[in-house]
């Protein structure tokens, strides 16, 4: 290897009560896949953000070919031949592919030759995608893939790619790395940002890892084992959630049949929805975001009521019944976003315990709030789920995201449910609590619970589920025993590679 | 480009403070708007502010201050637990007046009757009427989803020519001499609300402390004032709690118009003593400013309602002593509720010059 392309050495950003970035230092080299690892809240996003020139240092040096790079602009790294792809895509719904492709150029080219200029990036890299198309229609793996075509148009020299496999399917995935090795092949360095380990193992010739700011390591992934680079992640050994198997009981939880219209127009239909959960068994979920997740979280938490005998617990009918009734009933549930619907972000723990625990926890009497009580069952939450936070009267905004999550998913549990529902449950959350939350979530099960874990994340699913099914496009797939599924087979319940010859193969199956 | 981006953690003092420094910036920009006019603006600042209270007549406009924040206050509590909740409840004034020309109705009917039950009935009126009227604007939302802003504030029209066909048709005094407006409840005994005329007292100044304990209880230890909160600040987790919208909107846009109806019906019955054309002098509007000015707080609002009466109270003096234009005390009394905003965004959020976003 020659000079490197991009030296960072001492880099180093602090934002008020947090640094971000720590005096951290690696070498990108010409054709390199270089991994940046870490947990999140590690430092990678403001790193990457400062190669980019959305974040200025505070202090370090950055040289590019050998020159000092500073960039004072997102347009200026670009211009250099730094390009990035984002985790959450800024694409305009309504408009064509290739005008989304043109809004993101400093000197749009004609939309015939732009079109025809996408065409060719597109069959060259394997990346198939029509310029003519509404970016409404596509998938998440096709957005990702105009992303990314609008980043190879400006030829770059170094491609930053943050978390870009959270919202592919696993053919998708496979699709993706042969692009990136493709490029690779031909000169290209990418900087790839992930916490996926085995993607990073088969992917990226070296990786630096990241803990709190710091950089705590270097690595060759293809010579590290996943645990050693978690561990060098977290700063601690895992521990690896433990399941006790224990015969599962009558069925408690049995939806068939359910249909719902989406609330909103952008929401998922859900399209004749059979499942049974029994007790003490977790049904995995899986299934790209957008597929009906959210909706099916709602109906069965009872935002959302269905008219039907769609939803039956232990029997009886609940369809009809609101969130309240349903806790009566020991059916509870936590949702995705913990800020606004989980959550009231402005309010104290105190008064987020109270927003799903005032029935089961008895918090109220004649409708008069126990204040004292609410605060003792947030500080249990907050103790038993080691939630990092002053004390229960602090914001749920000022929380990680982690840490809310925790607290989410605490304040469920802790009220015994007989039916919990939970949507990624450990989404943003750092190895060690998401091993927790599993753990809890499988000791839950061990006493008795029916759990239906809705998650984007496979190996999380495989970890603890006894039985899986995938969501795709509002239809869920049909439900088979985790144990023996290849992550092939997985892939093709999720619906394959969307847009690509496997999908017609993923609809027989 | 400037930019506005959200506090993580606003400071409580400051959030607490800004009515204060409000206020006091107010002062100053009142001061040289008064000074343009060509005023003293330390006479006209200290003539609006202190005489009213402790100055050589405060003796005369002490109990006026309590007959003007009396209904401010009342309907301002009201009025903020549908604000709390995003229930935009404008047409408070409607409300009033409706709940005035029912209580006063009922008073009316029984006239010259005189029994102890009376006023009691009289109050129930006002508050069904209110609360009637405020239904209108919550139905609709309810059913066709109709903006209650938009219904609310329309209402009002309609209210107030309820009241001068009323003044003039069914409710004129038959002995008034072909004037319009009814016979004055001050003559009547059992209708009138004054406690005690000579101190300035009356039922409203009580029902205005009631209200301020009862929305205090209810938002900071009942249940169904958490609900409301919750639902003001994050209606999705709301949803997710188990809080019926629908009820909701009836139960704030119902407590705010019968608080408003029986505010209206104290003032009618009380200070103003008779329905005429023009009897209600835009309490409903300016509760608005009252309720945002308390920051939607009980306590806050009965301290926003006494200051707004002291500018109302203080503003008259000035018009009297100094010919200050009654334009001016408006521009001055809406100045307020711009600094206050204000400086609310400005503790919420900070102001970022920041150049243009990254594609």
């Amino acid at each position: 290897m020659t000079a490197p392309l991009l030296s960072i050495s001492g880099l180093t950003k602090a934002y008020p009560g947090v640094v971000a970035n720590d005096n951290v230092s690696f070498d990108i080299g010409e054709s390199e896949v270089h991994a940046l690892l870490g947990e999140n809240g590690a430092g990678k996003s403001t790193l990457v953000k400062m190669i980019y020139g959305l974040v200025k240092p505070d202090s370090g040096t950055m040289t590019w070919k050998g020159q000092p790079f500073t960039p004072a602009e997102p347009k200026a790294a670009r211009a250099a031949g730094v390009a990035m792809v984002f985790q959450h895509f800024s694409l305009f719904d309504a408009l064509k592919v290739s005008e989304n492709v043109a809004l993101g150029m400093e000197d749009p080219p004609p939309m015939g030759d732009l079109a025809r200029r996408i065409r060719k990036v597109s069959e060259t890299y394997g990346l198939p995608l029509d310029p003519n198309r509404t970016v409404g229609d596509l998938s998440a793996g096709e957005r990702q893939r105009v992303e990314i075509i609008r980043c190879l148009l400006q030829d770059p020299k170094l491609l930053i790619m943050d978390e870009p496999t959270s919202v592919l399917t696993p053919q998708e995935v496979d699709i993706l790395f042969k692009t990136l090795n493709k490029l690779k092949e031909e000169g290209t360095s990418i900087l790839y940002i992930s916490h996926k380990l085995e993607e990073i193992r088969a992917l990226c010739d070296h990786a630096t890892i990241l803990r709190l700011g710091k950089n705590v390591g270097e690595c060759v992934p293809a010579e590290t084992s996943a645990r050693d680079m978690a561990e060098m992640m977290v700063g601690d050994t895992l521990q690896t959630p433990t399941r006790t198997t224990e015969k599962t009981g009558e069925v408690v939880l049995d939806v068939s049949g359910l249909s719902l219209e989406p609330a909103t127009p952008f929401g998922t239909k859900l399209k004749n929805i059979h499942f049974t959960v029994r007790a003490g068994e977790i049904l995995g979920i899986g299934g790209v975001a957008g597929n009906g997740q959210d909706e099916l979280l709602a109906a069965l938490s009872g935002e959302t009521l269905t008219w039907k005998d769609a939803v039956k617990v232990n029997g009886k009918e609940v369809a009809n019944l609101g969130p309240n009734a349903r806790r009566r009933m020991g059916i509870l549930a936590a949702p995705e976003e913990r800020l606004g619907h989980a959550a009231a972000p402005d309010m104290s723990l105190t008064e987020n315990a109270l927003l799903t625990g005032a029935i089961r926890e008895k918090l109220t009497g004649k409708g008069f709030v126990n204040w004292s009580g609410t605060t003792a069952f947030a500080e249990k939450i907050i103790k038993d789920f080691d939630v990092r936070t002053p004390g229960p009267h602090v914001a749920a905004r000022a929380l990680s995201g982690g840490n809310l999550q925790k607290f989410v998913i605490g304040r469920e549990v802790l009220q015994r449910p007989e039916v919990l529902i939970v949507n990624q449950p450990t989404w943003g959350v750092d190895a060690a609590a998401a091993a927790a939350i599993r753990q809890a979530l499988l000791d839950l099960a061990a006493n008795g619970a029916a759990i239906v874990v809705i998650s984007q994340d496979l190996d999380e699913l495989m970890e603890i589920s006894d039985r899986f099914g995938a969501l795709n496009e509002g239809r869920l797939s049909d439900i088979r025993p985790a144990a023996g599924l290849t992550i092939d087979e997985i892939g093709l319940m999720m619906g394959g590679a969307h847009g690509m010859e496997v999908a017609q193969v993923g609809e027989d199956a | 480009m400037i930019k506005l981006e959200k506090r993580p953690m606003p400071s409580r003092t400051l959030s607490m403070a800004t009515p204060l420094i409000a206020v006091v910036i107010t002062m100053i920009a009142g001061g040289l708007l008064f000074a343009a006019l060509g005023k003293n603006p330390f006479e006209a600042i200290r003539t609006i502010f202190w005489d009213p209270v402790l100055g050589e007549y405060a003796f005369y406009y002490r109990p006026q201050l309590l007959v003007k924040a009396a209904p401010l206050v009342l309907i301002a509590i009201g009025l903020s637990l549908g604000f709390k909740a995003g229930i935009w409840n404008i047409g408070a004034e409607g409300q009033y007046i409706i709940g005035a020309i029912c209580g006063a109705g009922v008073g009316l009917a029984f006239y010259p009757t005189e029994s102890i039950l009376i006023f009691p009935l009289m109050i129930l009126a006002g508050a069904l009427g209110g609360w009637a009227w405020a239904m209108i604007p919550a139905l609709l939302k309810v059913k066709f989803g109709t903006n209650e802003i938009l219904v609310s504030l329309m209402l009002v029209y309609v209210a107030e020519q309820l009241l001068a066909s009323m003044s003039l048709g069914l409710l004129k005094n038959p002995e008034g001499h072909g004037f319009p407006g009814s016979r004055n409840l001050n003559d009547y005994p059992s209708a009138t609300s004054w406690i005690n005329e000579a101190a300035g007292l009356h039922w409203g100044m009580a029902f205005a402390f009631i209200a301020v304990i009862f929305a205090y209880v209810l938002l900071n230890r009942h249940i169904l004032g958490f609900n409301i909160r919750l639902t003001g600040e994050a209606p999705r987790a709301a949803r997710f709690s188990g809080v019926n919208p629908t009820r909701l909107i009836l139960f704030c846009l119902g407590t705010s118009g019968a608080l408003a109806g029986m505010a209206g019906l104290f003032e009618v019955s009380g200070p103003s003593g008779q329905i005429s054309i023009d009897f209600n002098v835009g309490y409903g509007f300016t509760a608005i400013i009252v309720a945002f000015l308390g920051r939607l707080h009980p306590v806050g609002i009965l301290l926003a309602g006494l200051l707004m009466a002291l500018t109302y109270i203080g503003g008259e003096i000035a018009q009297g002593n100094l010919g200050l234009p009654s334009a001016a005390i408006q521009v001055f009394q809406g100045m307020l509720l711009f600094f206050l905003l204000a400086l609310d965004l400005l503790t919420n959020y900070r102001v970022k010059f920041a150049a243009k976003g990254a594609a």
